[in-house]
């Protein structure tokens, strides 16, 4: 079986900062992190891979040249091959252009499987792994917390909704994106450090997945970022005190009006 | 400072941390507490390919021409986070150094590709009488056919009832004192290989500390390393390449002893501003430093030489053993100071850190036994000129 499991290198948002002035996020000196999310994702496809005995994890990711460290961790943590999508073409893609890179990029690797963590700690969408799905239109099954199993053509998987769990069939390919409740990551071990030293990293741009310029990166993106702003702080509230219910209640009302809330 | 790593063995003490960081920090007070044996611990140490760190290739390791540097590295930093819990994989490579010095290569087949990846090993030879004086032992090999018979029992055994694979001395001929002994690798679950009373101890709590028991144990002579009456030999050349290992259990216990205080004494506040702003403090921090480096460098060249093939490095050995051992006691012990009243508590990580640090003087030999390997190569050296 193969798998590929899209991976995106975020910055590490535990540490990062918005400078109030620009309102952009302060990347200085911020590490680069595989998202987090995407670590169950890889740690799945490892173990889906481990469980069969046989079959390969491919990693899969759009970004700058940096983004080939994020793939070489994947290696270190089981991944067999990395593929890195990488042109100024792609730049500046919102959710929809960024699923078609990856979806073409997909359809070239073939696999049965296709893994991405339910979202990124720095966009927060959730629309890639549902976009490369609608691309490729291919089923997919969201907020996945168990693969239950696995084999020619077919998953049982179990997704977390709101209010419980949704048990899902779905025919292979497909898409599914995994939550942190799938299974605890390893850590890269001595060996898989060594392996991802060495690997050779294959890189793709437009034309080796034959996507249209047009269509892909910011000229191929519906939407547009008008602002990034941090939410104002609100103030704490007001404490109404007074010597009895019926007072306090006359001061809320008062206060209602005043504010024209009603 | 840079000791200039190979990239290898910079990998290697990155995934050693990590796992110090986020499978040792989190368990090592109930470890310690509980005094159980950390088996998910040294399962994460195994997965990570670390337990191969000092087994040539050959035998399914990553030693390179580095084993006993590496073995180092990886002891000094999982011993940072917990001298206790580092001791599965410190007292595994001693447990398998005897194999490496002494056995065949058929035997080298046999046993050190489970140890690479993560069959926990024993070293025996300390016996309630046979402590310091190793040469006294009383447990017997006697010949059987194409068996050994052993009888008798070994004492204060690290990874001990935990282990599956044991290096233990017995004496093949009384007659002829230490070169009576030999070494033979049992496996647990032998007839006759039982286990004693485990130690309830002050430190290294997350250690097996247990006695072997040999009841007419039949062991096959294939299980013998190297020829008969050569144990005390093999027992010898073994802590010649172990005792930096336990010199590097003292140093990460001193260091992450000296972290934890710097850490607190930045951040605990006392009439109005960091007590780490008191130069009587800094210098005490100093002093810590400077020890915990020079032990560092002397153990880190005492590593190399070894490697290098050195053939008897048994006073560079002593000293990086003795040195960082003591190294440990005092810095472990002024840690608590910097800390004050809370460092006296449980509450806290930092005295574990001396309760650890004390065995480091005591096992593989005292530092008085260390002293007297090193006054003794002194007096050799002296006499040879």
């Amino acid at each position: 079986m193969h798998i590929v499991v899209c991976i995106k290198q975020v910055p590490d948002t535990t540490n990062v900062r918005i400078n109030p002035k620009t309102n952009t996020l302060e990347r200085e000196g911020v590490e680069s992190i595989i998202n987090p999310f995407d670590t169950y994702a890889i740690e799945e496809g490892v173990r889906i891979r481990e469980r069969l005995g046989e079959g390969k994890v491919t990693v899969l990711s759009m970004g700058p040249p940096q983004a080939e460290a994020a793939l070489r961790e994947a290696i270190s943590l089981g991944a067999d091959e990395a593929v890195l999508l990488c042109s100024r073409a792609f730049a500046g893609g919102d959710t929809w252009s960024t699923s078609l890179v990856l979806a073409l990029a997909i359809k070239k690797l073939g696999p049965d499987l296709v893994l991405a963590g339910k979202q990124a700690i720095d966009g927060d969408t959730a629309q890639v792994g549902p976009g490369i799905s609608y691309h490729l239109d291919w089923p997919q099954a969201c907020y996945v917390s168990k693969i239950r199993e696995i084999g020619k053509g077919q998953a049982v998987v179990e997704s977390l909704l709101e209010n419980g769990k949704e048990v899902l069939a779905v025919e292979l390919p497909a898409v599914l994106t995994v939550v942190k409740e799938i299974n605890e990551p390893r850590l890269p071990s001595l060996k898989g450090k060594m392996r991802a030293k060495k690997a050779v990293i294959t890189t793709w741009n437009e034309t080796d997945i034959g996507a249209d310029p047009e269509l892909v990166g910011l000229k191929g993106s519906p939407t547009t970022v008008a602002r990034v702003f941090s939410p104002s702080r609100r103030g704490a509230g007001e404490m109404i005190k007074a010597e009895s219910a019926s007072e306090v209640a006359r001061l809320v009302v008062a206060k209602i009006k005043e504010l024209k809330i009603v | 400072m840079d000791y200039f790593f190979t990239e290898e063995q910079q990998m290697m003490v990155d995934t050693a941390r990590e796992i110090a960081v986020k499978k040792i920090v989190p368990v090592r007070a109930k470890y310690d507490e509980e005094q159980q044996f950390p088996h998910d611990v040294f399962k994460a140490i195994a997965d990570a390919d670390l337990c191969g760190v000092y087994i040539p290739e050959e035998y399914g390791g990553c030693a390179g021409d580095t084993g006993i540097m590496n073995m180092c590295l990886v002891t000094e930093e999982l011993s940072k986070a917990c001298g206790g819990i580092s001791l599965s994989f410190a007292g595994t490579a001693l447990g398998t150094l005897p194999i490496m010095i002494a056995g065949s290569d058929e035997q080298k087949k046999r046993w050190l590709p489970g140890i690479a990846t993560g069959t926990l090993a024993a070293f025996g030879i300390t016996e309630s009488d046979a402590g310091s004086d190793a040469g006294s032992m009383r447990t017997t090999a006697t010949k059987d056919g194409d068996d050994y018979i052993l009888n008798g029992s070994k004492l204060f055994i690290t990874n001990g009832g935990e282990a599956e694979i044991y290096s233990v001395f017995a004496m093949t001929d009384k007659t002829k004192g230490a070169r009576g002994a030999s070494c033979f690798v049992l496996e647990k679950g032998m007839p006759g290989f039982t286990f004693g009373k485990k130690e309830d101890k002050m430190g290294i709590r997350a250690s097996a500390t247990r006695e072997l028991v040999f009841q007419d144990c039949r062991v096959p002579a294939a299980n013998r390393l190297g020829r008969e009456g050569s144990g005390f030999m093999t027992a010898m050349k073994t802590f010649d390449n172990s005792r930096p290992g336990v010199g590097a259990q003292a140093l990460g216990i001193a260091a992450g002893a000296l972290d934890l205080a710097v850490d607190y004494a930045r951040t605990r506040r006392q009439f109005g501003q960091p007590i780490i702003a008191n130069q009587g403090l800094q210098w005490m921090l100093a002093d810590m430093a400077m020890q915990v480096e020079a032990a560092r460098a002397l153990i880190y060249a005492t590593a190399r030489w070894i490697d290098s093939g050195a053939s008897r490095p048994t006073m560079a050995s002593a000293m990086s053993k003795c040195f960082a051992s003591d190294v440990a006691m005092k810095v472990s012990i002024d840690a608590i100071q910097v800390f004050g009243g809370v460092g006296y508590t449980k509450e806290y990580p930092i005295e574990k850190y001396a309760r650890d640090a004390k065995i480091t003087q005591i096992y593989e030999g005292t530092n008085q036994i260390q002293r007297n390997e090193i006054a003794l190569a002194l007096i050799k050296e002296a006499a040879r000129k």
